[in-house]
């Protein structure tokens, strides 16, 4: 389990860009982080990912303190930050570097396979499309196992009709091993369509303003009734996490009881 | 790399290039810029050969040639190019050892670039050749001085390139190798390096041609053999073929080394545009 304790983060400059962040994730969960933008999001990811300590506030992988990059954590960018001067399958290989020779090719071989790239194996990353890197980038953290994969808004860059097709690649990817999913995004359909529970966060300072679960089964279906109505109240909380006037809700509170305020 | 288009209208797409040049423009287009001087060589070879002129102050090709055979026939021409080569070559070395270690110290240490780039710039703000008096009295008329004025040459596009390229290096990369958590060397050999080499080999031959410059400049000031010894005794004993017979061999292997350099490289660099599309076509 993932756990979040009072997470603040306060850059050298004096924003205040996270205050008092508490979650808990648990092992295989698909949690969606979203919020206008400068609410501390990937102040919060890079946190997690030990990329940034956090000013005050613990993050814990199983009751271990996460301070520093780990092993079992796994992080996907906005963009792909493929290594240029690696081929396709080098990028992808890039954190097997400890395993032997034939083990790493092995393993490359078919993570390349399972992102549906095993021809561009060889090719450099500049000959690969957008959506194309993004998957060999998807590939290269997954490859490791980690048991928690972090992405910042990974699709939020290509164009509607890739961005489906990965966010479905992803969740297949993701029934292989079931890793724990954190993904902040813009897009509220893409946060309904993978997550089993929706965080919405508020600026200034960044922090949570409610949550909402996700009782849906999958695979999802994007024009069933009750997909909108999901997202129509995530789109909800969304907005009133914008407006000034809406005072925070108790971080304590569960979800069925913020319905019911 | 060579290509009729301008960079600005080049495309991308090393593919859309690679399906047009035929086997013809593939050497044909090299061979374009070698019209011109061509032209010119053979056009002046004919004025002295009508008797226009008498070609003695500007020698027409075939006499420098005859000069260069000459020099080859005696021994001599080996002699002087292999003492300047070795002058070039440890000049080089060790500007190259020099401004490589330097120069990462002060890209990779913020603490030590504000120590040391200072006065690296300044020292850099002095024309060159104002240490000659200086090195000449301190390391004396001989090798030693030559070889220090070449170092020094070399030494700045180094230092300034190997800085400039690790100060450069993409920090959304380095943060790729931080989440796998590679350790400080590992970090080094896998992302650095290979991140700073493209800017590190054109410095490398920014630094040759600078050591060829100066080669000549150290050679001037007092030798008894090299290229430039061969310039200045040209000079004095009024023999323009023999300064243009040195002025082509100092072209051919400043030329020569510079594609060394390149050749070496390339190896490493296929994944860049450039060199993917001269791969490529
Ligand atoms: N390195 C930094 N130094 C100083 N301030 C920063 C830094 N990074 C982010 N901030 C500030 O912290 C706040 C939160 O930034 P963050 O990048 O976490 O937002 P975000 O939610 O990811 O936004 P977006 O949705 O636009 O990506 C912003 O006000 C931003 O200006
Ligand atoms: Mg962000």
């Amino acid at each position: 389990m993932l756990a979040l304790d009072r997470v603040s983060k306060t850059y050298p400059n004096g924003v205040q860009a996270l205050a008092r962040f508490s979650a808990e994730i648990s092992q295989g969960e698909i949690l969606a982080i979203i919020g206008g933008s400068g609410c501390g999001k990937s102040t919060l990811l890079r946190a997690i990912a030990g990329l940034d300590r956090a000013s005050s506030g613990t993050v814990t992988l199983d009751s271990e303190a996460i301070a520093s990059p780990h092993a079992k954590i796994g992080i996907i960018f906005q963009e792909p930050r493929l290594l240029p001067w690696l081929s396709v399958a080098d990028n992808i290989g890039f954190g097997l570097a400890d395993l032997p020779p034939a083990e790493r090719r092995e393993k490359v071989a078919r993570a390349l396979a399972r992102v549906g790239l095993a021809d561009k194996a060889e090719a450099w990353p500049r000959e690969l499309s957008g959506g194309q890197a993004q998957r060999v980038a998807i590939a290269r953290a997954l490859v490791p196992q980690p048991e928690v994969l972090l992405l910042d808004e990974p699709f939020s860059a290509l164009d509607a009709f890739t961005r489906r097709d990965l966010q479905d690649h992803l969740l297949d990817l993701w029934a292989d091993t079931r890793p724990t999913l954190i993904l902040v995004t813009h897009d509220v359909d893409e946060a309904v369509v993978l997550a089993d529970r929706v965080l919405v966060m508020r600026p200034r300072p960044g922090r949570l303003f409610d949550q909402i679960e996700i009782n849906l089964g999958r695979p999802r279906d994007r024009n069933s009734p009750l997909f909108e109505n999901f997202k129509r109240s995530v789109l909800t909380s969304l907005d009133r996490s914008l407006d000034r006037n809406v005072p925070d809700r108790d971080a304590t509170q569960g979800p069925g009881q913020a319905m019911w305020w | 790399m060579i290509s009729d288009a301008p960079v600005l209208q080049q495309s991308s797409e090393p593919a859309e290039r690679a399906a047009a040049p035929t086997r013809l423009s593939r050497y044909a287009r090299p061979m374009l810029g070698l019209l011109l001087p061509l032209a010119l060589a053979l056009g002046w070879e004919l004025v002295v050969w009508r008797g226009w002129s008498n070609g003695r102050l500007v020698p027409p090709p075939s006499r420098v040639f005859a000069t260069i055979a000459d020099l080859a026939r005696s021994g001599e021409l080996v002699r002087h190019i292999a003492a300047t080569l070795w002058r070039v070559g440890l000049g080089f070395a060790f500007g190259v050892v020099a401004g490589t270690v330097l120069g990462a110290i002060s890209g990779y240490w913020s603490l030590a670039r504000r120590l040391l780039d200072p006065t690296v710039q300044a020292l850099r703000a002095i024309p060159s050749l104002a240490w000659v008096p200086l090195f000449i009295l301190w390391l004396g008329i001989f090798e030693t001085s030559k070889i220090a004025l070449i170092a020094a040459g070399v030494f700045f596009p180094v230092y300034l390139g190997v800085m400039g390229a690790i100060l450069s290096v993409d920090r959304k990369i380095v943060e790729v190798g931080r989440t796998f958590r590679l350790s400080g060397f590992a970090m080094i050999r896998r992302i650095l390096l290979p991140a700073v080499l493209p800017a590190y080999v054109v410095s490398l031959r920014v630094g040759l041609g600078l050591g060829w410059m100066f080669v000549v400049a150290a050679e001037l000031i007092g030798a008894s053999e090299g290229l430039g010894y061969l310039l200045l005794d040209g000079q004095q004993l009024g023999k323009p073929a023999q300064i243009m017979a040195a002025i082509v061999i100092f072209a051919i292997l400043g030329k020569l080394t510079d594609w060394l350099i390149e050749l070496a490289a390339m190896p490493f660099l296929r994944w860049q545009d450039a060199f993917g599309r001269a791969k490529e076509t």
